[in-house]
Formats: structure tokens, C-alpha cells, sequence
């Protein structure tokens, strides 16, 4: 597989102004300062606490959320955009090229159309079709795709199951030929038997269609089973990103160390209290000084509350934004 | 131990427009002072209308089967729950022996309410004390649940508190009555993995501290693993499996039970393919005829299960099973 980038995002910043009055300035920094890098034909994971700012970051890269400060770059091989300062015309592209699957497939359902008008809709709005024949062709072939068939497209979305609702989201989202696609949260609605099915499909339709996947999720362990790349964030910050096995062997931010513990293990004996995380994340509007996760770090030294660390990448591919990392480390080797 | 409440044959359907659908069907089990019951399965298998039933919370369109029997044993009494009729009886379950925490804690609290008036407001319905001394009890549990500044939370709005300290208040909410029997609805599924975690050890420590039964209704088999006792699993309405939750976990009888945990996401071996159940769950509509499961089956052996109703299967003296497989194994003995 070719290592083309398809998306790469700079110093990427997503603000709201939130000032009460003319003077009053005040913003809300949901994504500050995030850079990212997803290659072509990727799975890459985005995991973090409800309040980190991955939503916000899946809606910034598909233009959805302001972009208040830094660069990111689409380029799929036939164009290039500058998702910042995206003209009209450019804009009106780019969303045939990248498609969001939202969380929620009892909430993303129109009730009153039936799956074929659900699915026919963006080829209708984005007048990627002529005839209807060509309509129902395309809406067609992407539902068998999506393992719908005929008889499901003359039904509205009620007479569906958790599974199929989101299976029929998926065709919607596809149905423009994009290449890039932000799932934000896809199957957390969904119970683990139907969960597997439809990250097995995601997977299928990756490899046929040559798609790029953004997974936001807060599961860990599905992350790990259908990603490439995870990168965590913590109150707007990348705070570690690393190829996935590297980072579930050998996690090096306090963090995604203590994401990891946090979930609930299988085995009725190993029902440990070990590096439990005290108290919630803090509010954006009130972020602490210095490192972002210094309230609630286990390692927490006097520098943490001073001083920012900044992400560093010591030429692995595994990069961290914590000062103690490599320290934590040997002592982790030592002990 | 003692038993604290028996469920037997619960039987249970909603009147609709489309007729009768039967939601829970023959679900009998026990559970003791001071244990903990997971109760699992996908949406629709009828767990929360068990859980439900027991504090006759269904709609009013709900129809109890005859058979059906709940006994609670509480103070020394037992009290037939299906019998109770008027409010005023239902108190016993509602909110006195029985107290519930729902998965929506932003939806459970009522939003134009302090928090505190609605401790006290339950605390008065259910107990003789004085308003001082209703308050001075929530504000100590509100405290005992982990909750920051209780005197303060005590005077403010749901919205103005966090997901996990919503959750945390439900639950002081629920335990200021004292209950014997605590049903916790998804408790821990509408919140962050860091949160859960902390969620669940205070269930733990409160079950020690406590000791009341607990009856924790939910789909994330990790969640039972790490609270429960003993474990039932549920599917289209009926208990497929029930055992002590090592046994379930470790040597699971029931292809179902099987299936779900072949579907989780491992992180000992991330290159194992995920395996999901297949198909979707029919329709109550459409209950299959003979087994249950039989339409998602992959052990299916024949006829039999398209045809008749498997059997419980007490597999060992805790540990039981409806599935033919089981009853052929045993007829080759």
C-alpha cells in the first residue's frame, strides 16, 4: 500500500468565541493546536474522554467546525484543498469526497422517507445523478454493498434493527463516492453482537473501496481491533500517537496508560484497582496550567504544573507530550 | 444466606395494537442478601422489563401472566409484589425495599428540582423523619458516594453537575432509603471508561458496606466480570444460561452466551477475527418456534430446536442451561 498522505493537519485550532459583550474575548479552544497526519487507505483511530475535543476534530477536517488557526490539507490525488480557506465551489466538492457516519442510527434516520429516498438523498442534493434509473442504479448497488437488499429499500427505517439502521447510515454516507470518511462513535450504540458485524463490514468496505477512515471512538479495545494509527487526545491536545500495536504494547503517556486499566477486564480474578484515574476532566473554559492532565496524573512533578510539554517524536513514529515519558519508562524497565 | 427475592415464572407481554407481544417469558431465579446478579443481553432480550417487574414498573398495558410469581423477604415478611394493587401498598417495593438507578441520570432527575429536595422529598415518603434530618442524611451520603462539596451539590440543578457526578448522585439517591434490593439499569453505560471504573468501585465498596442484593442489568460482560456474582443471560425474553459468573465467563454453556463473548474486542490478541453473532434479534413480533435462538444459531443440530422448547439443564448444581445440545449430551450417557 502506498504511504500517500491523505489528510495532513498543522497547528490545527478550533475556537469559539464565547465572550459575553464586544470586549469580551473570550474563547473556547475545543481543538488547539492538533497536528495529524492519516495516509491513504488508513484506519486511524482518535480515542479520548467525552469533553477532549475528538468530535470536534472529525467535524473541523470535514469542514463541519471552524477552523480557527493552523492548516489542514486534503489531497486524494486528483485535487488538493486547503480545508481552511475552502472557496464555495471547493467546498461543494469536498463533501462528495468526505462523508460523516454519525453515532446514533435511531436519531440519523429521516422516519418519514423510506431507505432507498435516505440513501438516494446526497446523489439528489449533490446532483451526482441525471435520471432516477441512474439514481436507483448507484443507490442499488452501494446497498448491496452494505448487505441491503431489495426489499429493504422500499422500508422505512422503523422497521429495522440497531445493525441494519446503521448499515443503511453507511450506504448513505457512501453513496457519493467518498474517499475519506469521519465515524464518529459508529458503533457505540450498538450491542457487541452486532458491533463485530458492522467493524467486519467498515473493514470490507475499506479494502473495496480504497477508503480512509477517521474512527473516533472511546472503546479501546475496538479500536484496537480495527485500527492502524491511534492517536489519543486529552482537552483539546494530542497527547500521544503511535501505530496501534505500539501503543497498546507499550503505552508512554500516563493517560492512555490509565484508559487502558479503566476498562473493564473479562477475567472474574483480576479484579484490580490498579492506576485508577481520581477525578473528571477539567473544563475547557478553566484548563490548568502547564500540562493539561497534570490534575489528575499519577507522576505529576512541579514542572508539570508549569510548564506545557510540547509533542515529541523520538524517531519511531511513537510520539508523546508528557516531560516524564522517558524517565516513566526505565523505571517501567528497571522495576 | 437467605433469599431476598424469588422470581418464578414471570411471564410478562404488552398489549398493542398488533396484538399480544410477549416480552419475558418463563424467567425464574433467586438471589440472596448481599449478592450480585448480572443480568445480560442484547436490547430487546427483556432484561430491563424483568427488573422492571419487579417493582411493577411496566406500562400500564402490561399483562402478568397467572403463573407469574415475585416474593420479596424483607423485615421478616414476605410480601407477594404481583398482589400489590394501590400506591399506597406498592410503596413496600417502590422506593422502600427495592430501589432502582437508571442509565439516563440526566433523565431521572427531574431538571427544575435541586437535587436536594429530591433526597429529601423520597425521604420524607418513605421514612418518619424530619425535613433537618432528611437533609442532614442526604447531604452525609451525597458525601459517602464521593461526591465533592455535598453541601453545596445538595443545592444545585442536575445540569449543573457532571456525567459521572450525576451518576454518583443517583446512586446516593437510591441508597438513602436504606434499600434491600438495588437494581442498577446500565448504570455505567452512558459514561466514559475512566468514570466506569470509578462508578464501579463505589458499587463494589457499597455492596460490602451496605450489603444488599444487586441486580445490575447490562450488555458489557467486562462490567459483570469485574461486579457480579452470578450471572443470567437473557435472549428474546427467556434465560438461556445462569451460573456463577467464572463459570459463565470461563466455560460458557449456551451457543448465545458463546457468541457474545467470541463478539467482544480482545486485547490479548488483537489479530483474532471478530466474530459477531449473526443475523439480528427477530421482531417479539415474530417469536421463533421451539429454542428461542435457533434463527442465530451456529451449533443448531437438527429439527429439534426449530420444534421444541429446550428444557433448563442443571449442568452442575449452579449452573444451568436451555439448549438441546446439552440434553442430547446427556441422553448419550
Amino acid at each position: 500500500m502506498s504511504k500517500e498522505t491523505l489528510i495532513s493537519a498543522k497547528d490545527l485550532t478550533v475556537g469559539y468565541n464565547i465572550g459575553k459583550g464586544f470586549f469580551d474575548r473570550t474563547v473556547l479552544k475545543a481543538v488547539n493546536e492538533v497536528s495529524i497526519e492519516i495516509e491513504r487507505g488508513s484506519f486511524f483511530g482518535l480515542v479520548g474522554e467525552s469533553g477532549s475535543g475528538k468530535t470536534t476534530l472529525g467535524r473541523a477536517l470535514l469542514k463541519a467546525a471552524p477552523i480557527t488557526g493552523g492548516h489542514a490539507k486534503f489531497t486524494d490525488g486528483q485535487v488538493t484543498y486547503d480545508l481552511a480557506t475552502l472557496s464555495g465551489d471547493e467546498l461543494k466538492d469536498y463533501r462528495k469526497r468526505a462523508q460523516l457516519i454519525f453515532q446514533d442510527p435511531y436519531a440519523a434516520l429521516s422516519p418519514r422517507m423510506t431507505v432507498r429516498d435516505i440513501i438516494a438523498e446526497p446523489l439528489e442534493v449533490m446532483g451526482l445523478t441525471k435520471t432516477r434509473e441512474e439514481t436507483d442504479a448507484r443507490v442499488r448497488e452501494i446497498a448491496a454493498k452494505c448487505r441491503l437488499n431489495l426489499e429493504h429499500l422500499r422500508r422505512f427505517p422503523h422497521a429495522f434493527s440497531g445493525g441494519q439502521r446503521q448499515r443503511i447510515s453507511i450506504a448513505r454516507a457512501l453513496v457519493s463516492g467518498p474517499k475519506f470518511i469521519v465515524a464518529d462513535e459508529s458503533v457505540a450504540a450498538l450491542d457487541v453482537s452486532i458491533q463485530a458485524d458492522v467493524l467486519n463490514l467498515l473493514k470490507q468496505l475499506q479494502k473495496d473501496l480504497g477508503l480512509t477512515f477517521l474512527f473516533i471512538s472511546h472503546d479501546l479495545s475496538v479500536v484496537a481491533h480495527t485500527c492502524d494509527h491511534v492517536a489519543v487526545m486529552y482537552l483539546g491536545r494530542l497527547v500521544e500517537s503511535a501505530p496501534t500495536r505500539q501503543l497498546f504494547a507499550a503505552p508512554r503517556h500516563p493517560y492512555t496508560k490509565a484508559l487502558f486499566s479503566a476498562i473493564p477486564s473479562l477475567d472474574p480474578d483480576d479484579r484490580g484497582r490498579a492506576q485508577k484515574l481520581v477525578g473528571e476532566i477539567p473544563s475547557p473554559l478553566n484548563q490548568p496550567s502547564g500540562c493539561k492532565f497534570h490534575t489528575r496524573c499519577p507522576n505529576a512533578i512541579d514542572k508539570c504544573r508549569t510548564t506545557e510539554p510540547t509533542l515529541e517524536n523520538p524517531g519511531d513514529g511513537h510520539a508523546v507530550s508528557c516531560h516524564r515519558w522517558r524517565e516513566l519508562l526505565e523505571a517501567e524497565i528497571t522495576a | 444466606m437467605t433469599s431476598l427475592i424469588d422470581v418464578e415464572n414471570l411471564t410478562l407481554s404488552f398489549r398493542t395494537d398488533e396484538g399480544l407481544v410477549t416480552a419475558v417469558e418463563d424467567v425464574s431465579f433467586s438471589l440472596k442478601k448481599g449478592e450480585v446478579m448480572g443480568l445480560v443481553g442484547e436490547s430487546g432480550s427483556g432484561k430491563s422489563v424483568t427488573a422492571k417487574a419487579l417493582m411493577q414498573l411496566n406500562a400500564g398495558n402490561a399483562v402478568y401472566d397467572p403463573k407469574s410469581k415475585i416474593t420479596l423477604h424483607a423485615e421478616g415478611r414476605e410480601v407477594d409484589v404481583l398482589s400489590l394493587k394501590k400506591a399506597a401498598e406498592l410503596k413496600i417495593v417502590r422506593g422502600g425495599a427495592i430501589s432502582m438507578i437508571f442509565q439516563e441520570p440526566m433523565a431521572s432527575f427531574a431538571p427544575a428540582i435541586t437535587i436536594g429536595n429530591q433526597m429529601v422529598e423520597q425521604l420524607l415518603i418513605h421514612t418518619d423523619m424530619t425535613k433537618a434530618k432528611a437533609k442532614e442524611v442526604s447531604i452525609e451520603i451525597l458525601d459517602r458516594v464521593g461526591i465533592s462539596d455535598p453541601a453545596k451539590r445538595f443545592d444545585q440543578y442536575v445540569f449543573e453537575l457532571s456525567g459521572g457526578m450525576r451518576q454518583r448522585a443517583m446512586i446516593a439517591m437510591a441508597l438513602s432509603t436504606n434499600p434491600k434490593l438495588l437494581i442498577a439499569d446500565e448504570p455505567t453505560t452512558a459514561l466514559d471508561v475512566t468514570i466506569q471504573a470509578q462508578v464501579i468501585d463505589l458499587m463494589k465498596d457499597l455492596v460490602n458496606e451496605f450489603h444488599m442484593g444487586i441486580i445490575f442489568i447490562t450488555h458489557d460482560l467486562g462490567v459483570i466480570a469485574q461486579t457480579a456474582d452470578k450471572v443470567c443471560v437473557m435472549y428474546l425474553g427467556r434465560i438461556v444460561e445462569e451460573g456463577p459468573v467464572r463459570e459463565v465467563i470461563r466455560n460458557p454453556k449456551h451457543p448465545y452466551t458463546r457468541g457474545l463473548i467470541a463478539a467482544l474486542p480482545r486485547f490479548d490478541d488483537l489479530d483474532a477475527p471478530l466474530t459477531p453473532v449473526p443475523g439480528d434479534i427477530p421482531s417479539p413480533l415474530e417469536r421463533p418456534t421451539g429454542c428461542v435462538f435457533h434463527t442465530r444459531c451456529r451449533e443448531i443440530i437438527g429439527d429439534v430446536c426449530k420444534r421444541d422448547l429446550p428444557q433448563h439443564r442443571w449442568v452442575d448444581p449452579t449452573h444451568r442451561v436451555a439448549c438441546h445440545l446439552h440434553a442430547e449430551k446427556e441422553a448419550a450417557r
